[in-house]
């Protein structure tokens, strides 16, 4: 479904991604792992159209991805939760939820969407008309996830979505995600929790320093890897 | 001294700074771009009046709609010609594109018509009062009154009911994540270009409507009211230039009836000192906006 070949990118001189290539079959939950500023998010940007690689092909269902505008990505199917949840607190929950719709231009949809999201998000349903600012980590977390779930994307990125959330609520986004991928939708999901993550992939990337380190199964990753080396920063055995 | 004249005064001048005010944030709070060039629709709306009264015969209504069509349009095409293709490098160059613009348009009007100030024709209600709560009040008052609210309360609509007006303070957000949502960038900025023409036309009419002339740097004095009625107000936020709009008229409405005559000159140096005291007391304003301060870009 989505290839990438042989991706780099840049933050100015900083070199961010260096020949990057992976690939995401459809239905799969592949996760992206390792340490902060290995080049993760910045995957995702490039892949989101929100940063302009400096080399390399990104192919999504046959097509062309780069130079892409963000505003055509989602269009196209893939949908983005970014670091830090990025959702409109000066805005409703119901509010948020209906810009997450944006694409669809079918307004009888919303209602079905809706029902679907709260049987996900029950406690979203609660909180519909608060604003988006007023609601704690965790569910502004669900609320991010719900909101780009009502694109109906093909693919799904997730990054971090656990990041500064209580252990039970990291339980929660877990289990979330794995509904998600039995429910059929496909996903990239990028996580500094290692154990957890490689519970739930059908497949792994690690990325060190902008290069892929490592890829396959999570057994590989796990018998290939020091993991506890991975999560403090250290180099690869 | 609080009489009925003093709160009508009161009310409408602060109607008049409220969507002054209003138009210069609701660019700034998706593009955190300062529109120097914002008085200028003003002007050109007056312009508008004046030479459509020139060349033909119409009812003033229809000149006065005309001329916030053409602020309206003439925001829209400053966007699209000046400011988008500068959008993405920095915000000095928009900042800078948006002087170029004001002293364009400025010493445009300046060469082609003329440097002095022309007479703008006014509907004869705006000359009459009528008799309420025991004053003579004037019908200008009134109309800038209702027309102001009514506006407000269409934008508020607009923002609240609908998915562009929705769309537009998701941008005032957070605008990158507004973009991957899938809301064209353009059309979003172009929307808030047009609202605020809207805002400058209407201004306008009523602005031209206590001299009866337009000059080409008429558009000076509504801008300078909207910068302080915002800072008051608090810039990243709508409700904050309404707030901003009315304190501002209601301050320099009480100024001008509590201050003796030897100082009325300088009534505003006295209204600056007011605003830098509440500068001292709140710097973000009286509003708390909810803008991150993220650039779009």
């Amino acid at each position: 479904m989505l290839v990438i070949d042989n991706l780099s990118a840049s933050y100015g001189a900083i070199t961010a991604l260096r020949g990057v290539s992976l690939e995401i079959h459809s239905g799969e939950l592949v996760a992206l792992i390792g340490v902060n500023g290995a080049g993760k998010s910045t995957l995702l940007k490039t892949i989101a159209g929100v940063m302009r690689p400096t080399q390399g092909k990104i192919t999504f269902q046959g097509e062309a991805l780069i130079g892409r505008s963000p505003e055509e990505i989602i269009r196209r199917g893939i949908a983005m939760v970014p670091e830090g949840r990025d959702i409109f607190a000066s805005l409703t929950v119901e509010e948020n939820l209906r810009l997450g719709a944006f694409v669809r231009h079918n307004r009888t949809e919303f209602e079905k969407d809706l029902n679907q999201i709260f049987g996900l998000f029950p406690i979203l349903n609660e909180r519909f008309h608060q604003l988006g600012g007023t609601l704690s980590g965790g569910e502004q977390q669900q609320l991010a996830i719900a909101r780009a779930l009502m694109s109906h994307p093909k693919l799904l990125m997730l990054d971090e979505p656990s990041l500064g959330l209580a252990p039970a609520l990291v339980d929660q986004i877990f289990d979330l995600i794995r509904v998600l991928h039995q429910q059929g939708t496909t996903i990239l999901l990028v996580e500094q929790n290692v154990d957890r993550t490689l519970d739930i992939a059908d497949r792994a990337y690690l990325l060190h320093t902008g290069r892929v380190q490592i890829s396959g199964t999570p057994q590989q990753l796990r018998s290939h890897v020091d993991i506890e080396s991975v999560y403090l920063g250290g180099e690869k055995q | 001294m609080f009489t009925v004249d003093f709160f009508i005064n009161a009310i409408t001048l602060g109607s008049l700074c409220a969507l002054i005010a209003l138009g210069l944030v609701i660019v700034y709070g998706i593009l955190k771009l300062v529109n120097f060039a914002y008085g200028e629709l003003i002007m050109i709306a007056g312009y508008t009046i004046y030479l459509i009264n020139q060349s033909i015969h119409m009812p003033w209504l229809a000149m006065a709609g005309l001329a916030v069509l053409v602020a309206m349009l003439t925001s829209y095409l400053t966007e699209l010609v000046a400011f988008r293709p500068v959008r993405t490098k920095s915000l000095n160059a928009m900042l800078i594109t948006s002087f170029a613009v004001s002293t364009l348009l400025q010493n445009g009007a300046l060469l082609i018509i003329s440097p002095r100030a022309r007479a703008v024709p006014l509907p004869k209600l705006f000359s009459e009062s009528i008799r309420l709560f025991g004053s003579d009040i004037p019908w200008r008052n009134i109309l800038t009154i209702v027309t102001s609210l009514l506006l407000l309360a269409i934008l508020t609509l607009l923002l609240k009911r609908t998915v562009l007006g929705i769309a537009l303070r998701a941008a005032a957000d957070n605008f990158t994540m507004t973009r991957m949502l899938g809301v064209p960038a353009n059309l979003v900025i172009s929307t808030a270009f047009v609202i605020s023409g809207l805002m400058a036309g209407v201004v306008s009419i009523f602005w031209i409507g206590r001299t009866a002339s337009v000059t080409p740097t008429i558009g000076g004095s509504p801008l300078l009211i909207a910068f302080v009625a915002t800072v008051i107000g608090g810039m990243n936020s709508l409700v904050g230039a309404v707030v901003g709009g009315y304190v501002y008229g209601l301050i320099f409405s009480i100024l001008g009836v509590m201050l003796p005559q030897s100082l009325l000159d300088y009534r505003e140096a006295f209204m600056f000192l007011v605003v830098i005291l509440i500068l001292l007391f709140r710097p973000e304003g009286l509003i708390r906006g909810s803008g991150s301060g993220e650039r779009v870009g």
